[in-house]
């Protein structure tokens, strides 16, 4: 496929200023992004993807989207210094040919007559305080910085403390979770933790955060994955079997002007545009590796996934359901995260790569599921209980 | 019981073009929230524009101070100026005016939480010209 042809530049704006001390950089940004969709004549609120780099003050384009109060099908954070927004041009027009989106905001801000003055603080969403103003910390960060929060655990444990409440999960059914990816890893000779645990065993585990225990938390571990994307023309080429990419979505959710629900994540609504595209069901994932940074994480994903219903993840997965390969739903036969492997305390990669090993008959024995057909993979980033990225991948056989 | 948020440190914000007016009135205890005079909808936090319908016409104007527990969490590690702090409790608490923000609460017994608990802020001076917004329950 070729984009020729397949997108146009439709609207453009230049700040006017060349010295501007009174704005953030998020403010610059969100004046880019009036300015130019007032040229192309379309309102704010009709873009679907964000293009930038990684100077965005957070995460990017995921922290833009927040406040601009976006919904994005689409981001992109590519980082290649003073061409990345040459090449954002041409990631927006290669997505749109693809019809991952219609309408992309490239966009560039700085302020280099402007550095930061001051120490930085709250600006990195951990403790934050001290050093004087900073104008172009994140946005969000004296809001959400400052009340000694740490990392991912602790704020995860505020979504489980709210599903807990409202459809009385209990801390023995996220216990199930651990336990289910225990019995996988056990047969892993590479997994950072290979004992089988127990419901207790988790139970017991110290206290994180509650209702987290350590236990319900994924391993801290180096390392890395990596796996290579070909035309068909190439796969054809190679005469071995491949994985064939059958639909992906991507969503981010984000703190939604003060409307935080914890309840659910990005997968209500990056779920539906992969299986659309991969024009398949719930029905026909006979395997999924579902992020897993805690339980938590593995429970509201198999609800926004659509494996059952709302509230109801708890019962789902009692009774080994997501244990190989006879289970409802064979999950992270590698151990996942929880036992397994969390590189660079990001999951998104091992997720595919056992995925891939299941299509190809390559997962361990004890744990293979017989003639999977059609896998998913389903990534999670950023923080559960504020902004995160979240990302579905279907795949199939060569024949699917 | 353990009656928790007595210690807790208060390091001061980065109040910035966004946020300095909100900053700037929490040294008198006042809460500002931000409203569009659009469409009428609370933003938080506090930014340019609204995140609802991209209007750049926003004001001011002073919250109640009080709301709900929307969720919590009681960190049994913690870094920074929090790591002696532990346990303390880290809430959502949804305002009367909707928002939903990330906060402490104090003056409470961890085994009391309960989503839905009604709560008032507090105000914990940083020392730097500005304090930090926290909650307690609402008394009686």
């Amino acid at each position: 496929m070729s984009i020729r042809g397949k997108a146009f530049v439709a609207g453009i704006y230049e700040h006017p200023r060349r010295d501007i001390p009174d704005r953030t950089l998020t403010q610059i940004h969100a004046e880019l992004a009036l300015g130019a969709c007032a040229d192309a004549g379309i309102s704010l609120h009709d873009v679907d993807a964000v293009f930038t780099d990684s100077t965005v003050p957070g995460m990017g384009s995921l922290s833009l989207v927040d406040y601009l109060g976006l919904k994005t099908t689409y981001l992109d954070n590519t980082e290649t210094g003073g061409s990345s927004y040459v090449g954002h041009v041409g990631h927006a027009a290669t997505a749109i040919a693809a019809g991952k989106c219609s309408i992309a905001l490239c966009t560039l801000a700085g302020k280099p007559r402007n550095p930061n003055r001051g120490g930085g603080g709250g600006g990195g969403g951990r403790g934050g305080g001290g050093g004087g103003p900073n104008p172009d910390a994140q946005p969000e960060g004296s809001f959400e910085g400052l009340w000694g929060l740490g990392g991912a655990p602790y704020q995860y444990a505020l979504n489980a403390t709210r599903h807990m409440y409202e459809f009385g999960t209990t801390s023995e059914q996220l216990a199930e979770i651990k336990v289910a990816a225990s019995l996988h890893a056990q047969h892993n000779p590479n997994a950072f933790l290979q004992q089988v645990f127990t419901v207790e065993e988790v139970l017991e585990s110290p206290m994180i955060s509650d209702p987290l225990h350590r236990d319900d938390c994924c391993v801290i571990t180096d390392g890395g994955g990596a796996c290579i994307v070909v035309s068909p023309e190439v796969a054809r080429d190679l005469g071995r079997t491949n994985a064939k990419i059958l639909g992906h979505g991507e969503s981010p959710k984000h703190a939604d002007n003060g409307r935080v629900d914890l309840t659910y994540t990005g997968a209500v609504w990056s779920g539906p545009r992969a299986f659309e595209e991969a024009k398949v069901t719930t029905k026909d994932i006979r395997y999924a590796s579902i992020y897993d940074s805690f339980t938590i994480t593995v429970l509201e994903t198999i609800e926004d996934l659509g494996f059952c219903e709302k509230g109801k993840g708890g019962e789902f997965v009692l009774d080994g359901a997501l244990v190989a390969p006879h289970g409802k739903l064979p999950f992270n036969t590698d151990g996942g995260g929880l036992c397994n492997n969390h590189p660079a305390n990001r999951g998104g990669m091992t997720k595919v790569l056992e995925a891939v090993r299941q299509l190809r008959g390559e997962a361990h024995p004890a744990v293979q599921v017989a003639d999977p057909q059609i896998v998913l993979a389903h990534g999670t980033g950023g923080s559960l209980a504020t902004r995160m990225g979240s990302a579905t991948l279907i795949l199939g056989q060569e024949d699917a | 019981m353990t009656t928790t948020g007595n210690n807790l440190p208060s390091p001061p914000p980065s109040p910035n073009f966004d946020t300095r007016e909100f900053w700037d009135a929490t040294a008198e205890g006042r809460f500002l929230l931000k409203r569009c005079n659009d469409c009428g909808v609370v933003i938080w936090y506090p930014r340019f524009l609204c995140p609802d319908c991209s209007s750049t016409n926003t004001s001011w104007f002073e919250a109640s101070g009080k709301g709900t527990v929307y969720s919590y969490t009681v960190p049994r590690r913690a870094p920074g100026p929090y790591r002696d702090a532990v346990p303390f409790v880290v809430a959502y608490v949804e305002l009367e005016e909707g928002p939903r923000i990330m906060t402490n609460l104090v003056d409470v017994a961890i085994e009391d939480l309960t989503c839905g608990m009604p709560v008032e802020v507090v105000w914990h001076d940083t020392g730097q010209g500005n304090a930090l917004y926290r909650f307690r329950p609402t008394a009686g």
